[in-house]
C-alpha cells in the first residue's frame, strides 16, 4: 500500500531523514513515534507529496508520488500538524471546498453529512472556523482528511492540544477508521501508540530505530524486567537472599525509604516475571512487602532506552546513566 | 483549479479586500474620468488610460498580496499541495480569481465612456477598445507579478510592497530609455521590456500586436515562475 525506500531528506548538512525505509500494508494502523524533531513530520510530508525527499522514493499503491502525483494523492487524506483550515469559512463551506478540491465523485451531500457525524461536527457545521475552539478545529482538520473516502489516512500528531476527553474521542475515531482504512499517525505520546496502533515505527534523529508490532516491542529490548520493591528489612539482610534467587540479575538498594521500608530495584533475566518468587522469598523471611511494581515494561522506558542506545551508537551522549522512575 | 478559483474569489468578499478594491477602483476611475474628459471638455482617452495604468500598478498588488502568503502563513497550502491538484492548476485558479476582480472592475468603469458618445464629435470607439484590451493584458501581467512575489513571502505587506517595486521597476526602465539617444541598442532593449513605453502606442491610437504578445508572455512567465517556486520549495 505504502512503500518508502531509502528516504533521505537533507537540509544543508543536517539530515532530517537518513535512509529510512518501510512498507505499510492495507488496513494497518501504524504509529510513527519519536521525540520532537526526530523527523516524523518530515517523513509524513514526504509520504503525502508536500515535500520531496533529497533521495529515495515513495510509492502509494504502486504509484510513485513524484512521477504521478495526482494519481498517488487521490489515495491519501492528510491531517498536517496544524489543521489546514480557512478561518473565514464555515465548516460546511470548508468541507464542500475540500470535496471540490479533491475532485470527488460521490453522493456529495450524503458523504459530507456522514463525515460531519463521524467527526462530531454536526452542531457547529454552520459556524465560522475562526470562532471554533482548538479541539473543534482539529476535528475539522480530521474531517477534511476523510473527504473523498481515501484508502490511506495520515495524521500528524492528531491529539496535540486537545483536552483528555477529546483525546479519547479522537483515539476511538482513529480505531474506527482503522477498520476500513490504512492509518498512519505520528505522535510523541507513547500511550497513544499503545492505545491505538498495531504497529510502531520509532524514529530518532532521522533513523528508524525500531519497527515492530506494538505487543512485541517489549521483547525487542534487551535486559530483563525491572521491579521496584519496598521491603521492611535492612539491605544487608535482603540483598544476599534475593541475589541467591535463580533468575535475579541484579539487586540494589536505592537508598531511599518509604516509611520503615527500604526501596530496592531488582532486575531479572530476560523474559522472566519473578514477582511471585520475590514475594515467597520475602514471606519466608517474614519481611513485609509494602510495595511491588514493575518498572521498565512500558513503552516509555523502552522508548527512552532505544533512543539512548541509538544515540550511543551514533556517537551521541556516552556513559549516560538512567534512573528508574 | 475550479475549486481554488471559487474559494479565492469568495475569499475576496468574505474579508474586506474585495470591497475595498471595488470601491476604490470605481471611485478613482470615476474621478479620473471626470477630470480627464468631462471637466476638460475632451473625448480623448489617452490621459484616462495612462492614469488608470499607473493606478492599476498600485491597486492590483492589493488583490494578489495575500494569494499565497496567507496560505503559507495559515498552513492551508498543505491542504492544496497534498490534494490531487496540479501546481499549475492551483496557480491559475488564483490568477483567474484576481483577474476576474480586476477585469470586471475595469469593464464596468469603461462603461463611463458611453456618457461621452452623444456629445463627442470625434469619439474613436476603436481606440477605446484598443486601450481597454491593452489595460486588461497589462493587468494580467501585474497580477502574475503579484502572485509571484506573494509566493515568495509569508508577509502580505512585503508581498504588496515587493510587487509595487517590481512594477515600478518596469516603469523606471521606460523613463531611463528616454534619456538614451534613440540610435543606441540599449534604448531599444529598455523600450522593449518596458510595460509603459509599449502602452503609449495604445494611448496614441495604435494597436500594437507586439505589445500584446509581450504582455501575454510576461503574464505567462510569472505564472510559470510561481509554479517553479512551488515545485522548487518541496526540495528545500
Amino acid at each position: 500500500m505504502i512503500k518508502a525506500e531509502n528516504l533521505v531528506k537533507r537540509y544543508g548538512s543536517n539530515y532530517a531523514l537518513n535512509d529510512v525505509s518501510f512498507e505499510i500494508g492495507e488496513g494497518e494502523i501504524v504509529g510513527l513515534l519519536g521525540p520532537n524533531g526526530a523527523g516524523k513530520s518530515t517523513a509524513m510530508n514526504i509520504l503525502t507529496g508536500y515535500l520531496s525527499a533529497t533521495s529515495g522514493s515513495v510509492s502509494i499503491n504502486g504509484v510513485d508520488i513524484l512521477e504521478h502525483p495526482i494519481d498517488a494523492k487521490k489515495n491519501i487524506g492528510f491531517l498536517p500538524e496544524q489543521p489546514p483550515v480557512y478561518p473565514e469559512m464555515t465548516v460546511i463551506e470548508y468541507l464542500n471546498f475540500v470535496y471540490e478540491l479533491k475532485g470527488c465523485d460521490l453522493d456529495r451531500e450524503a458523504h459530507i453529512n456522514e463525515i460531519l457525524s463521524v467527526a462530531k461536527l454536526v452542531d457547529v457545521k454552520k459556524r465560522l472556523i475562526k470562532n471554533l475552539s482548538k479541539g473543534y478545529r482539529q476535528r475539522v482538520g480530521i474531517a477534511q482528511a476523510l473527504v473523498g473516502d481515501p484508502k490511506i489516512i495520515i495524521f500528524d500528531e492528531p491529539t496535540v492540544g486537545l483536552d483528555p476527553k477529546q483525546i479519547l474521542e479522537v483515539r476511538n475515531l482513529i480505531r474506527t477508521l482503522g477498520r476500513r482504512h490504512t492509518v498512519i499517525l505520528s505522535t510523541h505520546i507513547l500511550a497513544e501508540v499503545q492505545a491505538v496502533c498495531e504497529r510502531v515505527i520509532i524514529i530518532n534523529k532521522g533513523n528508524i530505530i525500531a519497527d515492530a508490532k506494538t505487543s512485541e516491542l517489549t521483547k525487542t529490548i534487551e535486559g530483563g524486567y525491572r521491579y521496584e520493591i519496598k521491603i521492611c528489612a535492612q539491605p544487608k539482610d535482603v540483598i544476599p537472599v534475593i541475589s541467591a534467587l535463580g533468575s535475579v540479575k541484579k539487586i540494589e538498594s536505592t537508598g531511599a525509604k518509604d516509611a520503615d521500608a527500604f526501596i530496592y530495584i531488582v532486575e531479572s533475566t530476560p523474559g522472566v516475571d519473578m514477582r511471585k518468587q520475590l514475594f515467597s522469598a520475602c514471606s519466608s523471611n517474614q519481611w513485609p512487602i509494602i510495595g511491588l511494581s514493575a518498572v521498565g515494561t512500558d513503552l516509555e522506558t523502552i522508548f527512552i532506552n532505544l533512543v539512548d542506545r541509538s544515540e550511543e551508537v551514533t556517537g551521541g551522549k556516552k556513559n549516560k546513566t538512567r534512573r528508574a522512575h | 483549479m475550479l475549486a481554488v478559483f471559487k474559494r479565492e474569489l469568495r475569499s475576496y468578499f468574505t474579508g474586506v479586500v474585495g470591497y475595498v478594491f471595488m470601491v476604490v477602483f470605481l471611485v478613482v476611475a470615476a474621478a479620473v474620468f471626470c477630470f480627464t474628459t468631462l471637466f476638460s471638455m475632451s473625448a480623448d482617452v489617452t490621459t484616462y488610460f495612462t492614469v488608470m495604468l499607473l493606478f492599476s500598478a498600485i491597486i492590483l498588488p492589493l488583490l494578489t498580496m495575500k494569494s499565497f502568503s496567507e496560505e503559507r502563513k495559515l498552513k492551508t497550502e498543505q491542504l492544496i499541495l497534498t490534494a490531487p491538484v496540479s501546481l499549475t492548476g492551483m496557480v491559475i485558479g488564483k490568477f483567474l480569481a484576481a483577474y476576474v476582480m480586476f477585469a470586471s472592475a475595469l469593464v464596468f468603469t469603461s462603461l463611463y465612456f458611453l456618457l461621452l458618445i452623444p456629445y463627442a464629435i470625434t469619439f474613436r470607439v476603436a481606440v477605446l477598445f484598443g486601450n481597454i484590451i491593452a489595460l486588461l493584458l497589462v493587468g494580467a501581467a501585474f497580477i502574475s507579478i503579484g502572485l509571484f512575489v506573494s509566493s515568495l513571502t509569508e508577509n502580505q505587506l512585503s508581498a504588496a510592497i515587493g510587487t509595487i517595486a517590481i512594477i515600478l521597476g518596469f516603469l523606471v526602465v521606460g523613463l531611463l530609455s528616454s534619456l538614451i539617444p534613440s540610435n543606441y541598442v540599449a534604448r531599444y532593449i529598455l523600450d522593449s521590456v518596458s510595460i509603459f513605453s509599449r502602452f503609449s502606442a495604445f494611448t496614441a491610437g495604435y494597436f500594437d500586436f507586439s505589445a500584446i504578445i509581450f504582455y501575454i508572455s510576461l503574464s505567462a512567465l510569472f505564472v510559470y515562475l510561481t509554479v517553479r517556486i512551488y515545485d522548487r520549495r518541496r526540495y528545500n
